[in-house]
């Protein structure tokens, strides 16, 4: 058990450093960042003091190395753009994008959960097709355009919540709803797929024989089962969730991480934008090892051995 | 002699398929009654049937259905469950998935307790560990704290059947509850069922295909072929003056030291349980049935063979 | 016993399966007709601009004229003529993405199911890093830095979306490996690159079907999210996506000019997932046979 953890947190810290490099590879892509940071209108000399002062005329491997002593102790360098740190910008950002994700992810456990399991308790009735059919429909909404119709409907045409912006937590709610769409289908899926698992093994059999409530036996029982790998996948949804939050937070222009990230690639600000995506991926992989933990604690066959 | 359990003309079908036609029996208070038949049978379905444990998709009807004087047959899935592991309660054959992997062991008995009877956790606790004790496993205590899968599959098969006596039930169903284990085992925990009967007064209903186990427990027999009961009678009657054919057939696949000769063929049915067409008529066994006349494919009478004997066929066979 | 099932329900099963494929098959199969035949059945030209007429609603809303039936945008451009002409950047990016991140994956997965150890290590560990690399961010990044272009849409999807494809050939070839007839064809001295292609190959193909309408799904939606965040297809062409983020600054006044493209793209991608669907039912039972 210990060593399986340890195992996974030694591929966990490659994968990290793995990132770290793509992201510095990212921003070289171009060929010449002093180009692109300078931008279109720019003169032989102003390229060269960029080039200067940002020591991009250094070797590459040499600029790596510098680069990522610095990024694991933290330190992303200044944005160009909002003269700032950068670790200062995110920092500041981060807790939209978190509290974001989180209710975004509630949301999804609220609704696909109950489906879930409702579905598989009348599997093949016409309440399991109806839900499945959510899923699908759920599968194929663009989030972007769900984000507009939404701020018509809720926002413009019934005033319930504020169209865009940040904000108190009705800011988050329509935001949250969109995000829980992409998580909905694949929670829903599971949580039916784990139910039809359980309620069809010998040990559901045991509890009735035992005469339990049937609350008991779908919760404590069937639902206890299933929901070993409903978390795990919950944890790494979670991930996708921040990952695709620019989208999101740039259609409710909610000044998050994410929305970060979008004006920093539309200003050609790139320590801002590796950032970001170097702190996405290091939560993702965090949360990912959150749901091997999680997994241990739930499953006492993995926890014992 | 009151019966504990009285079933009559039980069918079970699974969408078109019968799987119980019409089968009979009835365990009395304290009696061990032993429901033999090869795989396929119907046998555990019986069971499960007067469980009200169907899976998906069974339908079962019968003319009467008795527990203890009250007629189960009509009671809904609610009225069932206050029942079920209280006044009878159940065991099966697979101990290694019939337990919850997810709980511990004491978790999953104390909880019948608290269901049926409203005990505290402390009583619940207390009952528990008794009956780890009364089923033979040491250290209680321990047990009570460990998940199922640190537990070998005797130890497993134990602690079901305290589970099943936490509210002290009048009726035990024990489907093949031994064919999962190791023959050592298998012996032990036969001995503790026949023990548990003659201690605590329960009625038991045994389900298995091991004439064996039907020679050392049972008090009374009941053979069933294809969704049929097809003889009963108290053990002794049963394997010393067996009437249905089938029967006979079954005895002698059995070897019995001291009766069958080292080197003499043992005895086989020939064919297969047959699948049952809807609408079928007659009797089930007469295509493997060395007896079998132009009656066989009408309507089959019951007929009394001695005191306690019923055997559902054509012939009257002489002993 | 345990698994009994009504008679009935395999027949409506098998029904219901086949509605599920029929619907998805046509609404797919209509769009790409429609893609195919766009120059000859599009009205306008999708990049007319006519800025007398702009903004005209559909034709069944007041104000409308049938001569534009599903209205005109904000430059005076034919809605209909445009969706039309939006249909083939969504599939050709759908199918090209799916190509170029099949091949990738594929290849990974096969290889790191088949040798198993170090090879299987490496693999995993590839799809894992794939994994914690946010997908929307890294291509718009790129976009930013290379500037937007179609080509650079599918190249980079294509190089982001392999990990499932992977995951599912890795762990089908896994299962594969192990059955009788494949060890068969290695005992009767096949070479490594027969017993691929020729045993294991063919037999996770449906497998790799289901991920690739998936796949196709995501990326047609991706596309679509990019174009709309100005990143992903430039304008003047008619992605869907794209078509979304013109309209959004009148959507409040009519919302319609939201509505048409959105509902265009959900109910393709819906169509492809219903395929997916349909397949995934097939093979379900295929296995369980």
């Amino acid at each position: 058990m210990v060593r399986f953890l340890l195992r996974r947190l030694t591929v966990a810290i490659l994968v990290a450093l793995t990132v770290l490099t793509l992201s510095f590879l990212l921003t070289r892509l171009s060929g010449d960042l002093a180009i692109s940071i300078a931008g279109p209108n720019a003169t032989q000399q102003d390229v060269e003091m960029i080039r200067q002062a940002y020591g991009l005329n250094r070797p590459l491997a040499q600029q790596y190395l510098d680069w990522l002593v610095r990024a694991v102790q933290g330190d992303f360098g200044e944005s160009f753009f909002f003269k700032d740190r950068v670790a200062n910008l995110i920092a500041h950002r981060l807790p939209i994008t978190l509290t974001l994700g989180l209710v975004g992810l509630a949301l999804a456990l609220v609704v696909a959960l109950p489906l879930g399991i409702i579905a598989a308790v009348r599997e093949g009735s016409y309440v399991d097709r109806g839900v499945m059919l959510v899923a699908l429909i759920g599968q194929a909404m663009p989030s972007f355009w769900l984000g507009l119709i939404l701020m018509v409907v809720l926002g413009l045409n019934l005033g319930w919540l504020p169209i865009s912006g940040t904000g108190g937590w009705e800011y988050y709610v329509m935001p949250g709803i969109v995000l829980s769409f992409s998580a909905i289908p694949s929670l829903m899926r599971l949580t039916r797929s784990g139910m039809i698992e359980a309620l069809s093994s010998d040990y559901i059999r045991t509890a009735r024989a035992k005469g339990l409530s049937r609350i008991s036996i779908l919760v404590k029982h069937g639902f206890r089962n299933a929901a070993i790998p409903v978390v795990s996948i919950a944890a790494v949804q979670l991930g996708f969730m921040l990952g695709g939050s620019i989208v999101i937070e740039t259609v409710f222009a909610m000044h998050g991480v994410g929305y970060l990230a979008w004006e920093s690639i539309s200003k050609n600000d790139f320590p801002v934008v590796q950032a970001v995506i170097l702190v996405l991926a290091l939560i993702y992989i965090a949360l990912t090892l959150l749901a091997d933990l999680l997994n241990a604690v739930l499953d006492p066959r993995l926890r014992t051995s | 002699m009151t019966a504990l359990l009285e079933v009559q003309d039980l069918r079970v079908t699974f969408g078109g398929t019968a799987a119980v036609r019409g089968a009979s029996l009835a365990v009395a208070k304290g009696e061990t009654h032993c429901l033999v038949g090869e795989s396929g049978c119907g046998k555990s379905v019986t069971s499960l049937a007067i469980m009200g444990l169907l899976a998906r998709g069974g339908r079962r009807e019968a003319s009467a259905l008795r527990f203890a004087g009250l007629e189960i047959g009509g009671l809904n899935e609610r009225e069932m469950s206050r029942l079920r592991g209280d006044r009878m309660a159940m065991i099966f054959q697979e101990p290694m998935t019939s337990l919850n992997p997810a709980y511990t062991v004491g978790s999953q008995m104390t909880e019948v307790l608290r269901r049926h009877r409203g005990a505290t956790r402390a009583q619940a606790v207390d009952r528990a560990a008794e009956l780890l004790g009364r089923v033979g496993i040491t250290a209680p205590g321990l047990r009570l704290g460990q998940f199922p899968h640190q537990l070998s599959g005797g130890l497993r098969q134990r602690v079901m059947i305290a589970m099943a006596l936490m509210c002290d039930p009048e009726l035990l169903i024990a489907d093949e509850p031994t064919t999962a284990l190791d023959v050592t085992v298998q012996a032990q925990i036969l001995r503790l069922l026949a023990g548990l009967q003659r201690d605590l007064g329960l009625g038991i209903l045994l389900i298995t295909h091991d004439l064996g186990v039907v020679a050392r427990i049972a008090d009374r027999v009941s053979v069933m072929y294809a969704g049929e009961v097809v003889e009963s009678a108290p053990t002794a009657e049963l394997f010393g003056n067996p009437r249905h054919p089938y029967t006979r057939g079954l005895l002698a696949c059995v070897p019995v030291p001291g009766k069958v000769k080292r080197g003499d063929p043992l005895g086989s049915i020939p064919g297969v349980v047959p699948r049952i067409p809807p609408g079928f008529r007659g009797c089930a066994f007469r295509d493997r049935c060395e007896y079998a006349h132009a009656e066989c494919s009408g309507p089959i009478p019951r007929q009394q063979a001695g005191p306690g004997h019923e055997v559902l066929c054509t012939l009257a066979l002489a002993a | 016993m345990s698994g009994a099932v009504l008679p009935g329900s395999g027949a409506t099963r098998r029904l219901l399966r086949n509605a599920t494929f029929v619907i998805g098959a046509l609404i797919v199969g209509l769009v790409v007709v429609v893609a195919i035949l766009a120059p000859w059945i599009a009205p306008y030209d999708p990049y007319a601009i006519d800025l007398g007429r702009r903004l005209v609603p559909p034709a069944w809303m007041e104000g409308g004229t049938p001569a534009n039936w599903l209205g005109t945008d904000q430059l005076g451009r034919d809605y209909l003529s445009r969706l039309i002409y939006g249909a083939r950047i969504s599939l050709i990016i759908g199918v090209a993405t799916v190509i170029t991140s099949g091949i990738i994956g594929t290849t990974l997965g096969v290889l790191g199911g088949f040798y198993g150890g170090r090879i299987d290590d490496v693999v995993m560990f590839l799809i894992t890093a794939r994994l914690s690399i946010p997908v929307v961010l890294v291509a718009l990044a790129v976009a930013g830095l290379l500037g937007t272009s179609f080509t650079l849409v599918i190249l980079v999807l294509g190089l982001l979306l392999w990990d499932r494809f992977a995951v599912v050939a890795r762990s089908t070839t896994m299962q594969l490996r192990t059955l009788d007839y494949v060890s068969a064809a290695w005992c009767a001295g096949s070479s490594h690159a027969s017993v691929l292609l020729r045993e294991i190959l063919p037999n996770i193909a449906t497998h790799l079907a289901v991920v690739a309408t998936l796949e196709m799904a995501l990326a047609i939606l991706l596309e679509a999210a990019l174009s709309f965040l100005g990143l992903g297809v430039p304008a003047p062409l008619p992605s869907w996506g794209l078509m979304i983020s013109e309209a959004k600054e009148y959507m409040f006044f009519t919302p319609w000019v939201i509505l048409v493209p959105g509902v265009a793209l959900f109910v393709l991608v819906f169509g492809v997932n219903l395929l997916g669907d349909a397949l995934r039912d097939m093979l379900g039972t295929d296995l369980s046979r």
